[in-house]
C-alpha cells in the first residue's frame, strides 16, 4: 500500500502548492480539489488494505466527499465569477480591500 | 439447432480461444470481443450514412445518392476514400496537441460505451456491476472532447459551437440519467445484462418490457429525446447549425479528422439507441413468445435499425429549435417530467401492474405531461409582432 | 509495485504537476481532468467500481467542465506579463516539502504498511445502496439539502453583482445610443430642410 500512500501524499502536496503559490483564484480552487482527491484516495486505500474490508463506510465517505466536492466547486467557481465582476480580475493578490 | 444458432458467436469465440496459448488468452479474449464490435458498428455506420441520405432525400422529395454502385450503395466507400486522401488543413494558430487529440478522444469515448451493451444472449464485452453508470461516465468524456475541439481551433464559430454544445449536453444529461432511474428501480440492478434479464418472459401475449408500462413509456421517450440532444442531432443541432455557425465545433477540421468526428457522433447515437433498447425495449428478447427461436442478436439489431430509422425520420421532419426554446424544454419540461416519472415508477411497485397501477401511474404521468405542456405553451398564442429597429 | 500502477502513478504525478504549473489556464484544467480520470483508474484497480465511475461522472463530466467555463468567462484581454506565481516562492515550497515528507514518513511508520491487499474485497452496488438507505440515510438527506442549497447559492452568487453592473453598463450604453441618433439627426436635418 506504500505506493498508493506516496501517490496521495504527492497529490496533497501538489494541491497545497497550487493553493499557496498560484495567483489565479481558479487554480487555488483546483489545488483544493487535488487535496480532496488525495484524501479520497487514502480512504479507498485504507478500505482495501485495512483490517475490515467488509465495511462499506469508507466507500460511502468517499461518495459523500465527491458529492460535497461538486457542491464546493460549484459555489467556489460562482464566487470567483462574482469576484471577477467586482474586481475585474481573478488574481488573488488584487483582492486586498482590507489592506490598509 | 436453435440454441446453436443463437450462441454461434459465443461458441466461436470459445473455440478460437482454445487454439491460443494460455498466456495469450486474456489478450486474445479482449481482441475477440473488441474487434467484432468495432467491425460491426463501423459497417453499421457506413450503412446508416447511405440510409440517412436516402431517407432524407425521400423526405425532401429527391433521390439521394444513386451514382456509386447499385442504388448508390457504395457511396460510403467513396466518402471514406475521399476523407482519407483529403489534405488535413490545420489553421496556423491552433493548439496543435489538443486539436489532434479531440477527434481521437471523441471516438474513444463513444467506443468505450459499447463495452457494456449486451448485443445478444451472453454477448456482452464487459459485464459490470455498475454497467449503466459506466455508460454515462464514458459519455461524460465527450463534452471535454468537444470543448477541446472548439477551443483549440481558435475560431469564434468553433468556440461558440462548443459552448452551445456543452451547455446543451449538460442540460440534457440530467433528464437522460433521471429517465433511466425508474428502470433501475424496477430491475433492482445497474448491470445491463441484469436489466435485460429482468425484462425476459411474457405476461399473456405481451412481453415484460418496461416500455409497456406507463412510466416506462414516458421514460423511453424522455430518454430518446435527451439522447437526441446529447448526440447534437436535429432538432437539437443548434451547436452545429450550418446556417449560423458554419459547422460548430468542427469547423476547422478537415479530411480524416472530420471523418472521425462524424464517426464518433454516429457511434454515440448508436450507443444511446442501444442503451434505450437495453433499458426499455427488452434488449435482445423477442417481442412475441412464438418468435423466440430467432437468434437474439438479430432481434437486437432489428430494434437498433428501427430506432435509427426513427431518428432519421425525426431529423428529416422537425425544424431546429431556438436556443431559449431548447433550454426551456430541458429545464421546464424534461427535468420535472423525469422526476414525476421516478415517482410513478415507485408507485407502480406498490400498486402492481393491474388496473389500479395503470390508473394511478397512467394518470400521474399523463396529467403531469398535460400540465407541463400547458406551462410550456406560449401564453398568448399569436399576436402581432412588434418590430424594434436600431436607431 | 506493478507495471500498470507505475504507469498510472506517473500519469497522475505528471498531470497534477502540469495542472498547477502551466501558464494557460485551459491547459491546467484539462491536465486536472487527466488527473481525475487516472485517479478513477486507480479506484478501479482497487476494486471500487462504483466510486471510479462516480469520480469520472462528477469530476471529469461536471467539475472540470465548470472550471473551463469559468476560465473562459473570466478571461480579460491580454494576459498580464507578471509571473503566474506569488512573489514569495520559497516559504510555501518549503511548507509543501515539509508536508510531503511528513505524510510520507507517517505512511512509512504506519503499522499497516505491509498489510496485504484484501483480495476478495469489492464494492457490490447492492451493499452500497443498502447502507445508503439504512445506516446512512440521514447523511444522504442532509447531502441532498446541501446540494440544493449549493445550487441556489451558486446561481444567486453568479447573478448577484449582475444587477448593479448591468445598470451601470446599461446607462453607459444608453447614453452612447442617445448621442448617436442626435448626431444622425443633425446630419440629416439639412437634407430635410
Amino acid at each position: 500500500m506504500m505506493p498508493y500512500l506516496l501517490l496521495s501524499s504527492l497529490l496533497f502536496s501538489a494541491g497545497l502548492a497550487a493553493a499557496l503559490l498560484r495567483r489565479n483564484a481558479i487554480l487555488v480552487l483546483v489545488g483544493i480539489e487535488l487535496m480532496l482527491n488525495a484524501a479520497n484516495l487514502n480512504f479507498v486505500v485504507f478500505w482495501k488494505f485495512g483490517p475490515n474490508p467488509e465495511s462499506m463506510a469508507p466507500a460511502l465517505f468517499v461518495l459523500f466527499s465527491i458529492a460535497i466536492a461538486a457542491a464546493e466547486a460549484g459555489v467556489g467557481l460562482a464566487l470567483i465569477l462574482a469576484l471577477h465582476k467586482h474586481f475585474k480580475s481573478t488574481n488573488v493578490d488584487d483582492m486586498n480591500l482590507l489592506k490598509g | 439447432m436453435i440454441e446453436w444458432a443463437d450462441q454461434i458467436f459465443v461458441l466461436l469465440k470459445r473455440e478460437i480461444l482454445l487454439l491460443v496459448p494460455v498466456a495469450l488468452q486474456p489478450l486474445a479474449s479482449i481482441l475477440l470481443s473488441v474487434g467484432p464490435i468495432m467491425g460491426v458498428f463501423a459497417t453499421l455506420f457506413a450503412a446508416t450514412t447511405v440510409l440517412e441520405r436516402k431517407g432524407l432525400g425521400r423526405i425532401q422529395n429527391r433521390l439521394g445518392p444513386n451514382r456509386v454502385g447499385p442504388f448508390g450503395l457504395l457511396q460510403p466507400l467513396a466518402d471514406g476514400i475521399k476523407a482519407i486522401i483529403k489534405e488535413d488543413v490545420v489553421p496556423y494558430r491552433t493548439d496543435r496537441v489538443l486539436h489532434t487529440l479531440a477527434p481521437i478522444l471523441i471516438m474513444v469515448a463513444a467506443l468505450l460505451a459499447y463495452s457494456v451493451l449486451p448485443l445478444g444472449r451472453n454477448m456482452v464485452a464487459l459485464d459490470l456491476d455498475a454497467g449503466v453508470l459506466f455508460f454515462f461516465a464514458a459519455g461524460a468524456t465527450t463534452e471535454l472532447a468537444i470543448f477541446m475541439a472548439g477551443w483549440s481551433s481558435r475560431n469564434k464559430y468553433a468556440l461558440l459551437g462548443a459552448m452551445r454544445a456543452i451547455a446543451q449536453m449538460i442540460s440534457y444529461e440530467i433528464p437522460l440519467i433521471l429517465s433511466t432511474v425508474g428502470v433501475l428501480m424496477a430491475a433492482g440492478t445497474l448491470s445491463t445484462t441484469g436489466i435485460v434479464e429482468a425484462q425476459s418472459g411474457y405476461s399473456g401475449l405481451f412481453p415484460n418490457w418496461y416500455v409497456l408500462t406507463p412510466w416506462g413509456f414516458a421514460g423511453f421517450f424522455l430518454f430518446l429525446i435527451a439522447a437526441t440532444a446529447e448526440a447534437n442531432r436535429s432538432p437539437f443541432d443548434l451547436p452545429e447549425g450550418e446556417s449560423e455557425l458554419v459547422a460548430g465545433y468542427f469547423t476547422e477540421y478537415s479530411g480524416f479528422k472530420f471523418a472521425m468526428f462524424f464517426f464518433g457522433e454516429y457511434l454515440g447515437l448508436f450507443a444511446a439507441n442501444a442503451l434505450a433498447i437495453t433499458l426499455f425495449l427488452g434488449g435482445w428478447n423477442a417481442p412475441l413468445q412464438i418468435l423466440d427461436w430467432v437468434p437474439s442478436y438479430l432481434w437486437f439489431f432489428a430494434k437498433l435499425l428501427f430506432l435509427i430509422g426513427l431518428s432519421i425520420w425525426v431529423r428529416g421532419t422537425t425544424p431546429r429549435l431556438r436556443a431559449d426554446q431548447l433550454m426551456n424544454f430541458a429545464w421546464k419540461f424534461m427535468l420535472p417530467m423525469s422526476l414525476v416519472n421516478i415517482l410513478a415508477s415507485g408507485l407502480w411497485r406498490f400498486t402492481g401492474d393491474g388496473v389500479l397501477g395503470w390508473l394511478v401511474c397512467g394518470s400521474l404521468v399523463a396529467g403531469s405531461y398535460y400540465a407541463l405542456g400547458l406551462n410550456l405553451a406560449p401564453k398568448n398564442a399569436v399576436t402581432k409582432r412588434i418590430y424594434r429597429f436600431a436607431t | 509495485m506493478s507495471f500498470d500502477l507505475a504507469i498510472l502513478a506517473l500519469l497522475i504525478g505528471v498531470s497534477a504537476i502540469a495542472a498547477i504549473t502551466l501558464r494557460d489556464l485551459v491547459h491546467c484544467v484539462l491536465c486536472l481532468a487527466v488527473t481525475f480520470a487516472s485517479l478513477a483508474a486507480v479506484y478501479l484497480r482497487l476494486g471500487a467500481e462504483f466510486l471510479a465511475f462516480s469520480q469520472v461522472l462528477v469530476y471529469v463530466g461536471a467539475v472540470a467542465i465548470l472550471a473551463l467555463f469559468v476560465v473562459l468567462l473570466t478571461r480579460t484581454g491580454e494576459p498580464r506579463a507578471e509571473s503566474r506565481f506569488s512573489p514569495q516562492v520559497m516559504i510555501p515550497l518549503a511548507v509543501c516539502a515539509f508536508v510531503f515528507t511528513g505524510l510520507a514518513a507517517a505512511a512509512w511508520s504506519s503499522s499497516l504498511k505491509d498489510s496485504p491487499e484484501a483480495v476478495g474485497a469489492s464494492m457490490k452496488l447492492k451493499d452500497v445502496g443498502r447502507e445508503l438507505m439504512t445506516s446512512y440515510v440521514l447523511p444522504l438527506e442532509v447531502l441532498g439539502l446541501l446540494l440544493t442549497a449549493a445550487l441556489i447559492g451558486a446561481a444567486i452568487l453568479a447573478k448577484a453583482d449582475d444587477g448593479e453592473d448591468d445598470e451601470v453598463t446599461d446607462l453607459g450604453e444608453s447614453q452612447g445610443q442617445q448621442q448617436r441618433p442626435m448626431v444622425a439627426t443633425t446630419h440629416s436635418d439639412p437634407k430635410h430642410d
